[in-house]
């Protein structure tokens, strides 16, 4: 046992560090992710301890990032690259989806691509266009991919983990805004709270359910806090896994509260929520008390860092939410 | 030649090294007043200056003519000014204000101006080139003179984009001037861990392009080999690759440690710095003396003082765009297009 407090930034760099001792066909691969450490420094010291050969630094060259990596899942490796920001991941864009989501299809099964790819996604840190994205939904609407978000520093240390090992070719989001946030946790336990692709119901409540991932978990639980205050019991479920969808863990839920709310930061046109309220709709139909309500960013591209505010979920615009939920 | 031509002669070189030397101190001191204003947070987002490599923009674009397009990178805001972008949008839209080139909501890496056929900073690295070479191409189907200036780093010279755009270009035919700010790091990465052939004017050879490697401190030579350049793009119609060799005397962004260079390597590319380079040459040709230049320098820094001044007081009183405006442009306004019946 060993309760530590740690960031989300270093629990995603202890949780590889693990990875990589235990299995030597755990490589990483990415633009200055070596001596720099990554842009956001989630590698950093890792090169030093493994080798340039376990820690490749690349050129500019997304696509041969990603192409080279299923190429090496090809062979037994377990390859994890780190694209810089949300928004430089569409020069990889064919390999993931032509290649990387599709060969374990095309041969039947007879090969695996157990491959990570890392995305700092999502905004909050006063970065523009192009560094501030969610573009979780691409990936997640492609049959072939796994998609996760983590949002705190524990499931950080595990998700990182289990997405190593997961034998299917993973999508990993890190909620950039959050990297610096703390948690205590036991650092040395052996074995992981819960799946990879199950979600987790951060705080129980019978009125409302508020289901969200990756940055937006912390704003929704202090939204709890605060309609509890004022009388509102909310059920607040981090998702966790995109796709697969823990689809049964949110039906329950919405079967005891009646109401749901889906966060994210992600425009609402075609967003996780969308696939998510017609799921829901299809099988809670005579249990929901009110449609499903979308808390999301508006469709348009991302704004500038002074109209952030403006355009995040924060806590007021997932309240006013719950309440339209609660008004039916 | 006669007196009188030689007279000529020596003015225009009076004239153009004047600009040069004006462009730079404007740039530089341009870029300087970013970083304090960055550090003050006044300017947000991300901020790539471009400190040390003022010759380049200068050299390049003020050879190309106002009806050549330029497509550029982050680092473009020597780039813009250079073009004749006003100052004061350039330092409302660092502001973020609604007066700004790209209506405030480029910010530093995202400048933008078509009127002036700008086509823009662009934070993806080597997305710019591929855009490029359409715009020659349009040029080139409908019998436009101009030539495309495509700027781009080292590091965008090894994604794929870079590639694909110098072959269409060759394949094509297209006049698309290539100019790649080698500056010998992209982030982190030095030169020889980017490229397995540092030579990257023999590989832009390779794909079937007039190639040549320029001293990218000089800004004689800089402007020189532009203007040979473009002189061969347009009577040819065929790409050309210009390597400038340069050297960021700051860290990559505001944000940037620069852990991966030696003090030693910045000092020494400092000794070769563009600006008083070019005032001491004034000198040994014998254009000016001493003491004339040191005045008319002194001249230069209070002008381009005044301006930095004026840009920012003008940004700062500047009003911001409505947030309810940010669903404006994001497409056409005529939408849907009126259905054709005959
Ligand atoms: C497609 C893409 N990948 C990664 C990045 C992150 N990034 C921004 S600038 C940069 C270095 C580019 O170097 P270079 O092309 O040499 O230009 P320089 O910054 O030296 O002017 C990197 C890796 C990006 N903006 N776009
Ligand atoms: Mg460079």
């Amino acid at each position: 046992m060993a309760l530590e407090k740690v960031t989300l930034g270093k629990s995603l760099t202890n949780g590889m560090r693990k990875a990589m001792d235990r299995d030597p066909k755990v490589v990483l691969i990415g633009e200055d992710i070596g001596k720099l450490g990554g842009v956001f420094r989630i590698t950093e010291g890792l090169q030093k301890d493994f080798g340039e050969e376990r820690v490749i630094d690349s050129p500019l060259a997304e696509s041969g990032i990603v192409g080279t990596a299923v190429g090496m899942a090809l062979r037994g490796y377990r390859p994890v690259c780190e694209i810089q920001f949300d928004g430089f991941v569409y020069p990889a864009f064919d390999q993931i989806v032509c290649q990387v989501a599709k060969l374990h299809a095309r041969a039947l099964g007879a090969v695996k691509i157990p491959m990570v790819i890392r995305i700092p996604f999502g905004g909050g840190i006063g970065s523009p266009e192009h560094h501030s994205e969610s573009p979780e939904a691409y990936f997640a609407h492609t049959a072939g991919l796994r998609v996760v978000a983590c949002s705190n520093p524990e499931d950080a240390h595990w998700m990182i983990q289990q997405a190593i090992e997961c034998d299917d070719p993973v999508i990993f989001f890190e909620p950039k805004r959050r990297y610096h946030d703390r948690a205590e946790y036991d650092t040395d336990a052996t074995s992981a709270p819960r799946g990879l692709f199950e979600a987790n119901i951060v705080r129980p409540g019978t009125d409302v359910t508020l289901l969200g991932y990756g940055p937006v978990v912390k704003t929704m639980v202090e939204a709890a806090a605060a309609a509890e205050a004022e009388g509102t019991s909310i059920e607040v479920i981090d998702l966790r896994s995109l796709s697969p969808l823990p689809i049964d863990t949110i039906v329950e839920s919405v079967r005891r509260t009646g109401r749901l709310v889906v966060v994210h930061e992600a425009s609402s046109f075609l967003g996780m929520a969308s696939e998510i309220s017609a799921q829901v709709t299809e099988r809670c139909f005579y249990e929901l008390e009110a449609p499903v309500i979308r808390v999301a960013g508006a469709n348009i591209p991302y704004p500038p860092s002074r109209m952030e505010e403006d355009f995040l979920p924060d806590l007021d615009r997932i309240l006013d939410g719950v309440d339209r939920a609660l008004a039916y | 030649m006669s007196a009188r031509d030689r007279e000529v002669e020596h003015d225009t070189h009076l004239d153009l090294l004047s600009w040069l030397l004006r462009q730079m101190i404007r740039i530089r001191r341009f870029e300087e007043k970013c970083a304090e204003l960055y550090s003050a947070t006044k300017i947000r987002g991300f901020l790539h200056l471009c400190i040390g490599e003022e010759a380049v923009a200068v050299g390049v674009v003020g050879a190309l003519d106002a009806h050549d397009a330029i497509v550029s990178t982050y680092r473009e805001h020597g780039h813009a000014l250079a073009r004749g972008v006003p100052m004061e949008s350039i330092m409302a839209e660092m502001f973020g204000r609604a007066t700004g080139c790209s209506g405030g909501r480029g910010g530093s890496m995202h400048l933008f101006d078509a009127s002036r056929r700008f086509y823009g900073g662009n934070a993806i690295v080597a997305g710019g080139l591929p855009v490029a070479v359409g715009l020659a191409l349009a040029d080139h189907l409908t019998g436009d003179k101009a030539v495309t200036a495509c700027l781009f780093g080292d590091g965008a010279f090894a994604e794929g984009e870079f590639h694909e755009s110098a072959n269409l270009a060759a394949l094509w035919h297209l006049p698309v001037l290539f100019c790649c700010e080698n500056n010998r790091y992209a982030m982190g990465t030095a030169l020889a861990r980017e490229h397995a052939e540092t030579d990257l004017t023999a590989r832009a050879a390779a794909y079937g392009m007039v190639a040549w490697s320029v001293d990218g401190m000089d800004v004689l030579a800089v402007r020189e080999a532009t203007d040979r350049a473009l002189a061969y793009v347009r009577s040819s119609g065929q790409p050309c690759f210009l390597e400038l060799r340069t050297y960021r005397f700051r860290s990559h962004s505001m944000y940037d440690p620069d852990r991966y260079r030696d003090k030693a390597e910045i000092e020494h590319w400092k000794q070769s710095d563009p600006i008083p380079a070019l005032a001491s040459r004034l000198v040994s040709e014998g254009l000016m003396t001493a003491a004339e230049v040191e005045e008319w320098l002194a001249e230069i820094e209070s002008e381009v003082a005044t301006e930095i001044d004026e840009a920012v007081a003008v940004a700062e009183a500047a009003p911001l765009e409505p947030v309810e405006d940010l669903t404006r442009f994001v497409t056409t306004a005529a939408g849907d297009p009126v259905r054709r019946t005959s």
